[in-house]
């Protein structure tokens, strides 16, 4: 028995080879040998009674899994367009000229890969990258050059962090150089809270009064839906099944959203509360707090924080001495998948698969988690629960608007003086907020990230609110000189790359539209461009299966709708009959190098 | 018609469907043609191609996923519609490689007679002209991914009709190839020339080998009737109000 075998053997015995696992296998087969090799691909399926196919679906479907082999440390730079604003290119090519490789090569000693990757979730500190687990932050040249120096003198990525961070960033088990940057605290998430009051008085109600009082405060899911919570959990508690599940979704990976990430380093226990909360009123004895790959930094504190609730009765066997409610919570890894956020791909990933969504219905409240009742709730959404339950509904609902109770953190970076965390009462104008950041000429704010909504000065004093400006929380201000059709090329691409294929509008939807984009942005436009794009862009939102795509065509329309003339200069009517977006010299580039032909055709 | 059957609306026309059918199950009890691709009757829904997008009560929905309800309200045959279904099969032909005049399904081949339902005569959209690949290793069947839909369907009758999981997919976004159970080659799976992976796909992806060009001209499925025309065929006479 070769090694690996044996090693990834052990791995698969110690998840009892249980395929819903699946996903904590192959990131432990990752993480020790470098890749999930073709011969690990074969002991994974023989110990957990899978086909190699379906385990080779799953390596190839998350980015932060691979079957090729990479180096033991990997660079993973934030291409967002937000970094790009802040100077990642130049130290994109001080990586790449420093490493002598190109983005997606590994050095020749097999010690260092680099790579892009999509929104880190460091928008208010970019440039940024990953490396490894670990971030680095306001990245420049010459940071970059120092920190391919120093891995190449003692290769450990933990040792590039010179200088920690703000609050529990400083942690001893988190110490990491990334800043909170929490610049407004507002009632709800960002206030003092004390372990276990939440929970105490939760727990003298009985479950349907706790649902109650979510009702009673009109409390809507944060993560971007608004789905008022005290329904979905009155449905999860009603359905048939046993058992059932609560899931913290905290994928974050909507471009430009880093408030979750705040929370969980200074919050987490409130979110904690929150769902055991939630364990209390559906009658559920297992939660899944699903972090995204990117916040592998926070693992082991919020492990430890589990551990903590769990000595002080908090979690585990009869909680608060409680005998008949057990209530525990593990923490699931993602891979880099945004499509993962959604609610019914998270679920798939959790269940140890790809992470594609599935049909609905079923809703997740009927049949979810192993086909189990399972209420999905965003980071936020669960932190507003325990302090609903901690202050009461009548409180809570005195806060916002009538439709939109409560406050919402919004994550802001871009153009401003003051990126980072906002937590403001809803109904707050987005001028307001555009003011207290320090924006100085928004031309542009692209509002719930990419898949919410670009807008212009003519919506500066509209309203943040489910019924006016709704958002998950991502606000990306764009000054006067941003080119709207270029920022909504590079949020298409992000969708192309993220969708999961399943669906056709998606899949080929997208990546269409993406090229589209490209051949204006090189000057090969025409004005049926336009009318193309938002056809397209009508039938992917109406076709798709999941959110992903039924909003992935939102920046193209928008900047079409509100930045119109950005497009049309870029798309000019022809008399000539030529079509711009036929290049006849590509086009016969092949054929007239196969014939040893030198001349252009004309 | 039997007292356990919930009566549905499709563009006017009342039908009578039994519960835990889907709409497009219904709809062709009822001799009306929702057009599909992925959808297979021997197979369980998958939701994939998205061709069969109706609307129920206003609102987009998948008709070989969504199960019927009593006194839905369903659009099929409306302009608006029949406009996202073309898209969507011109999307799919410059996603891949389709070459229909010398393509061994022509004829015989689902997505191409969708197109001449659809009287598609050029996509609008761009050719991508991806690069994929072919397998001939096994002595029976060869798969050709550049004229793969991703329906899916063989990956469901592998798994639930021959038992085998010979098929799947790998990879994500406009990167996602149907792929087999092997490290390359299709002739290290278990996969038989009858199973009937290989006979579901409904374009020229999966074929069996030998069988190429052996309906001439004139028998081929839909030569003289459109796809579809089977199930319109078993349309009853429309009840007179
Ligand atoms: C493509 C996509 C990505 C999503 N990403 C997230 C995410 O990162 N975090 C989140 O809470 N919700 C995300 N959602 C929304 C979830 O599907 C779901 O509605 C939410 O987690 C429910 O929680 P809530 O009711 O508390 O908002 C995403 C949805 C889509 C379509
Ligand atoms: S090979 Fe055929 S049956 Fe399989 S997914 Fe592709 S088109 Fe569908
Ligand atoms: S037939 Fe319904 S999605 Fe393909």
């Amino acid at each position: 028995m070769s090694d690996l075998e044996r090693g990834v053997r052990e791995i698969c015995r110690s998840f009892r080879g249980d395929r819903t696992r699946m996903m904590d296998i192959v990131q432990a087969v990752q993480a020790r040998y470098g890749c999930v090799s073709s011969e690990a691909l074969n002991v994974i399926a023989a110990e957990t009674d899978t086909h190699r196919v379906e385990v080779e679906g799953i390596v190839s479907f998350y980015t932060f899994l691979s079957a090729q082999p990479k180096g033991r440390v990997v660079i993973r730079l934030c291409d967002d367009i937000v970094d790009e604003m802040c100077g990642m290119r130049p130290v994109a090519q001080a990586f790449s000229e420093a490493l002598g490789i190109p983005f997606g090569g590994t050095t020749p000693d097999g010690a260092i890969t680099l790579e892009y990757t999509a929104c880190i979730g460091l928008s208010d500190q970019a440039p940024a990258a990953i490396i490894n687990d670990v971030p680095v932050t306001y990245l420049s040249s010459d940071k970059a050059r120092e920190i391919v120096a120093e891995l190449r003198r003692h290769g450990d990525p933990r040792r590039l962090v010179h200088r920690l961070g703000d609050g529990n960033n400083a942690h001893p088990l988190v110490r990491s150089m990334v800043h909170n940057s929490i610049r407004r605290k507002g009632p709800v998430v960002f206030a003092p809270f004390e372990n276990g009051a939440a929970l105490r008085k939760a727990m003298a109600m009985s479950p349907a009064e706790v649902i109650r009082d979510i009702k009673t405060s009109r409390l809507r899911g944060r993560g971007g839906a608004g789905f008022p919570t005290g329904m979905k959990w009155e449905f999860v508690r009603a359905a048939e099944g046993e058992p059932k599940y609560v899931i913290c979704n905290a994928d974050e990976g909507e471009p430009g959203t880093f408030k979750d990430r705040v929370i969980l380093t200074e919050y987490a226990d409130l979110v904690f509360e929150g769902m055991t909360i939630a364990g209390y009123a559906m009658g559920a004895a297992e939660g899944i707090l699903y972090l995204r790959g990117e916040y592998a930094y926070l693992r082991v504190f919020l492990e430890h924080l589990l551990a903590e609730r769990r000595r002080q009765g908090l979690l585990g066997k009869s909680v608060l001495g409680r005998a008949g409610f057990d209530f525990d919570i593990r923490i699931q890894m993602g891979a880099g998948a945004y499509v993962c956020g959604e609610e019914t791909s998270l679920i798939s990933s959790c269940e140890g698969r790809r992470g594609d969504p599935k049909n609905r219905p079923p809703f997740p409240a009927q049949r979810g988690y192993l086909d189990r009742p399972t209420a999905v709730n965003n980071v936020e959404t669960f932190c507003c629960v325990a302090r609903i339950l901690d202050q009461g509904p009548g409180w809570f609902a005195q806060i916002g608007s009538r439709a939109s109770t409560g406050t919402k953190l919004f994550s802001v970076s871009g153009d401003c003086a003051s990126p980072g965390v906002y937590e403001y009462p809803f109904g707050v104008t987005l001028r307001e907020v555009l003011t207290e950041v320090g924006a100085e000429a928004p031309a542009a704010v692209q509002i719930g990230g990419p898949s919410g909504q670009m807008v212009g000065p003519a919506d500066f004093d509209r309203t943040i609110c489910f019924d006016d400006l709704a958002t998950g929380g991502s606000m990306i201000v764009f000054g006067p000189d941003r080119d709207p059709v270029y920022i909504a090329k590079r949020f298409l691409e992000f969708f192309a790359h993220e969708s999961c294929g399943y669906c056709t509008p998606c899949r080929v939807g997208t990546w269409l539209m993406k090229k589209k984009l490209d051949a204006l942005l090189e000057g090969r436009g025409e004005a049926a461009d336009l009318p193309y794009l938002e056809d397209l862009g009508r039938t992917i939102k109406f076709t798709s299966r999941c959110g992903l795509g039924q909003t992935a065509p939102n920046p193209v329309l928008s900047t079409l709708k509100n930045f119109r003339t950005a497009y049309e200069k870029r798309a000019p009517a022809r008399t000539d009959g030529h079509r711009a977006a036929f290049d006849l010299q590509a086009a016969t580039a092949e054929a007239r190098a196969l014939i040893g032909e030198t001349t252009a055709i004309y | 018609m039997s007292e356990e059957t919930v009566s549905i609306t499709i563009d006017g026309v009342e039908i009578e469907a039994t519960p835990g059918q889907t709409i497009l199950q219904a709809a062709d009890a009822a001799g009306i043609y929702i057009p599909r691709l992925c959808a297979h009757p021997e197979l369980e829904a998958f939701g994939a191609c998205r061709v069969c997008t109706v609307k129920v009560n206003g609102r987009p929905q998948a008709a070989c996923t969504t199960p019927v309800a009593k006194g839905m309200m369903v659009e099929n045959d409306t302009s608006e519609l029949l406009e996202y279904r073309r898209s969507l099969i011109e999307m799919l032909f410059v996603e891949g490689n389709h070459f229909c005049m010398f393509c061994e399904r022509s004829g015989n081949c689902e997505l191409q007679a969708l197109a001449y339902r659809f009287g598609i005569t050029a996509p609008r959209h761009d050719y991508q002209y991806p690069v994929r690949t072919l397998d001939g290793s096994h002595p029976e069947v060869f798969i050709d991914r550049n004229r793969c839909i991703l329906c899916g369907r063989c990956v469901r009758a592998s798994r639930d009709v021959d038992g085998k999981h010979v098929f799947d997919f790998v990879g994500r976004g406009h990167e996602k190839r149907i792929w087999i159970d092997a490290e390359a080659r299709l002739a290290d799976t278990p996969l038989k020339g009858e199973d009937r992976a290989v006979s579901v796909c409904p374009v020229g992806a999966i074929l069996r080998k030998g069988t190429a060009y052996r309906d001439p001209i004139g028998r081929r499925a839909y030569d003289h009737r459109p796809i579809g025309s089977d199930i319109e065929a078993c349309r009853p006479a429309e009840k007179k109000g």
